[in-house]
């Protein structure tokens, strides 16, 4: 039951790591791990900026 | 869990022998029909030893991968862009980018020689070119910062080559946007199922878009997961308007209508912003497209259908119907992306690299999906052949080539050797939902029905219509998101050229600057699209040989670039490796770029086919309503030919700039500084 709990666990997290679901979750980890004490960006900010950088180069194929 | 030595060495033996067996079973077979599990296996087992030996071999020996090296993720960590991730991650990342239309179309059309030649080099294409290209270009990028490959073509060719280089990279985009808003087009001409379905995915992609910005911002999985149920249910709302006289004939649209609405899909896409449309349309469809693969692959393995398609058709002399060209080169031509793509260094030097967290790891990302995209490819292939040949044909071929009633069509197939009538077609048509699949060219409407007849067979039957639907919506939704985003970049780009010439027009954010941006860029790819709908021989007979060319160029620079690096980073031992594909695709790109000028037969040659036409025009030959349009497919065959012309030019640049810049280091006359970024030790544990 742990085992299935477990699996379970680590194939959402991987899923929520594809998809970009954890993105702002990272974030706020590394601003926190090696910036400690500046201002962070909220949920909505986050999102906003990155959408703007992800969709400056070409990141799709044929 | 690590297997005894001499375990493993039978283990490989057997995968070898498997292999090797399948490969004879799909090149030997000389019957009725074959089975798609041979393909599989020959596949399966040839990505395998590939990348357990080649692969393998470039890493420790020709790349040295070192895994105490710090990569640019680590180094330049910013929890955004830059940023170590799991291996498995960023397989995933990197499959998702590079997969698309083109090894889905390519192979449907290829499919004309025959099973046997596209699936040989799909598979020995891949293994030796294709996944090498993209692991190269991977491991250059992770080696100098994660740059991309404009910035290391400019740094390694010098100023022709990486002007050569941006041309290029502009010229394939506006084309491949083009060649599939036509397959959609194609797709969507008088299938008011599909219309409707296709037009449905857009208020879905912004409901999506504003639950992602509005309600829960950045929640993709939730977002992602009601967008998918809504996708699937915007299948049904099809059926339901195809069953409804007064709605069905409100989405009945003709070619042109379709293709305006999708020029003007792509500005607006370019110019509203990013959260509303391209952003949520872009989770949705990389969703759908990693479920249909993984579905594909489910399924062909369970149902292991029987290939119907011979092993090569008489047309590898050059008179296929879909496509003009014999084997050498078009074959190679035509399937560009599933066995190399050189699209795919764009990536491999964009995204991907900066998020490498080990050195080690370019192996599995770089040379693992591209040997998955070439799966991928495979399988279109089998969707392709599991259907009857002559109604393989009857679908792909233009009324302009056998004529546009059931009967004088069916006959012509029928006469080559693939029999075929109208009440099969007729029949089918009825079993998918379509009025008619006569002449549905593009390659979307055949690959959709080999899918529904795969999934229709092996998840239940009497939904083929559903399926056919379904399939129809899937190549949609991505080759949309190609489109409005390959804009919203094209758009970038322009103002980057633009803003050289005024200032003001740089600024991204100014609306007149973005506006005229968006124009220009819709305006290059709208236009090849426009005369593909009106073209009376189908428009993808052109539009996807000059598509193929510029993927080939492309894949072409990418690989000189890597060869450089090799000749001045103290690999010219190893610089074939690189340098062999090159070869390999210099030498296709310029057989068929020469047979596409100068070629007097006006199928094969862009000069030849505007003078047939101009011809034809004055003498009064031609009916009322072709020559309506003679004028402006005349002076898009003439263009066609000068963009040839164009690209020929700049592979050759770049060959002769590559060679000079190594001779320039070789010969110690101008020795080329290291571009390696110096060695951190990474810190991760």
């Amino acid at each position: 039951m742990t085992g299935l709990r477990a699996g379970w666990r680590s194939l959402w997290s991987a899923l929520r790591a594809l998809s970009g679901d954890d993105a702002y979750e990272r974030y706020v980890r590394h601003r926190q791990g090696r910036h400690p004490g500046e201002p962070l960006l909220d949920r909505a900010e986050f999102y906003q900026a990155e959408l703007d950088r992800r969709f400056r180069e070409a990141s799709r194929c044929c | 869990m690590t297997l005894p030595k001499p375990a493993r060495a039978v283990l490989w033996a057997a995968i070898a022998v498997a292999g090797a067996a399948a490969f004879g079973g799909i090149a030997l077979h000389r019957g009725e029909s074959i089975n798609a599990t041979w393909f599989v296996v020959a596949a399966v087992c040839t990505y395998l030893i590939g990348f357990r030996f080649y692969s393998g071999w470039i890493a420790a020996r020709v790349c040295r991968l070192d895994a105490t090296r710090a990569t640019p993720a680590e180094r330049f960590d910013n929890g955004r862009d830059f940023m170590p991730t799991h291996r498995s991650i960023v397989f995933g990342h990197h499959f998702a980018a590079i997969a698309g239309a083109g090894p889905l179309i390519g192979p449907t059309l290829a499919a004309q020689f025959g099973y046997l030649p596209g699936t040989l080099w799909l598979l020995v294409g891949a293994v030796l070119a294709g996944c090498v290209q993209d692991m190269l270009v991977l491991f250059c990028s992770t080696r100098r910062d994660g740059r991309s490959l404009a910035h290391l073509a400019r740094e390694e060719l010098g100023r022709f080559g990486a002007a050569a280089a941006m041309v290029g990279t502009l010229f394939i985009m506006i084309i491949l946007m083009a060649v599939l808003a036509l397959v959609v087009v194609k797709a969507m001409a008088h299938s008011p199922w599909s219309t409707a379905t296709v037009f449905a995915t857009i208020p879905i992609a912004i409901l999506v878009g504003l639950y992602l910005r509005l309600l829960r911002p950045g929640r993709v999985l939730e977002a992602t997961a009601i967008g998918v149920v809504l996708l699937l249910l915007a299948v049904g709302f099809g059926g339901w308007v195809e069953q409804h006289p007064a709605w069905r004939t409100l989405f009945d649209l003709d070619g042109k209508a379709l293709a305006w609405f999708v020029i003007g899909y792509g500005f607006f896409a370019a110019i509203l912003p990013v959260w509303l449309l391209l952003a949520p349309r872009d989770y949705l469809s990389t969703f759908i497209k990693l479920g249909v693969v993984f579905l594909l692959a489910v399924a062909i393995c369970v149902l292991q259908p029987e290939v119907r398609m011979p092993a090569l058709t008489r047309f590898i002399d050059g008179t296929g119907p879909i496509f003009a060209g014999k084997l050498f080169p078009f074959l190679f031509i035509t399937l560009a992306c599933g066995a190399i793509s050189g699209f795919h260094a764009l990536v491999a030097s964009g995204t991907t690299p900066k998020l490498i967290a080990r050195e080690t790891d370019v192996r599995m990302v770089g040379y693992g999906s591209m040997a998955l995209e070439s799966f991928v490819a495979v399988m279109a292939m089998v969707a392709a052949c599991v259907l009857d040949p002559g109604v393989f044909f009857a679908i792909n071929t233009a009324a302009g080539v056998v004529g546009a009633d059931p009967a004088t069509a069916t006959a012509t197939i029928t006469s080559w050797g693939f029999p075929v009538d109208a009440a099969q077609m007729q029949a089918l048509a009825q079993q998918m939902g379509e009025s008619t699949l006569f002449g549905r060219t593009g390659g979307a409407p055949s690959l959709a029905v080999g899918m529904a007849h795969i999934f229709g067979s092996a998840f239940g039957e009497g939904l083929f219509a559903i399926w056919y639907h379904f399939a129809i919506m899937f190549e949609a939704v991505f080759i949309l998101t190609v489109l409005d985003a390959g804009t919203r970049v094209g758009r970038f780009i322009m103002q980057d050229t633009l803003g050289a010439l005024w200032e003001p027009l740089g600024r991204t954010s100014w609306a007149p600057s973005a506006w005229a941006a968006s124009l220009l860029t819709v305006f290059g790819w709208g236009y090849f699209l426009y005369i593909g709908v009106i073209d009376p021989n189908g428009g993808i007979n052109i539009l996807w040989p000059l598509f193929g060319m510029a993927n080939q160029m492309l894949a072409a620079i990418a690989l000189a670039v890597v060869t450089a690096i090799f000749v001045k980073s103290g690999r010219l031992r190893y610089a074939w490796v690189p340098g062999a594909p090159l070869a390999w695709l210099v030498t296709v790109t310029t057989a068929a770029a020469i047979q596409k000028i100068f070629s007097d037969d006006p199928r094969m040659g862009f000069f030849a086919a505007a003078e047939d036409l101009a011809t034809k025009l004055t003498a009064g030959m031609l009916p009322p309503e072709r020559a309506a349009v003679a004028p402006q497919l005349i002076f898009n065959q003439q263009l066609d030919g000068w963009l040839t012309v164009a690209l020929l030019l700049i592979v050759w640049t770049i060959v002769i700039d590559t060679a000079r810049g190594c001779w320039n280091h070789l010969s110690g006359r101008r020795p080329a500084p290291d571009t390696e970024s110096p060695y951190v030790a990474t810190q991760l544990t």
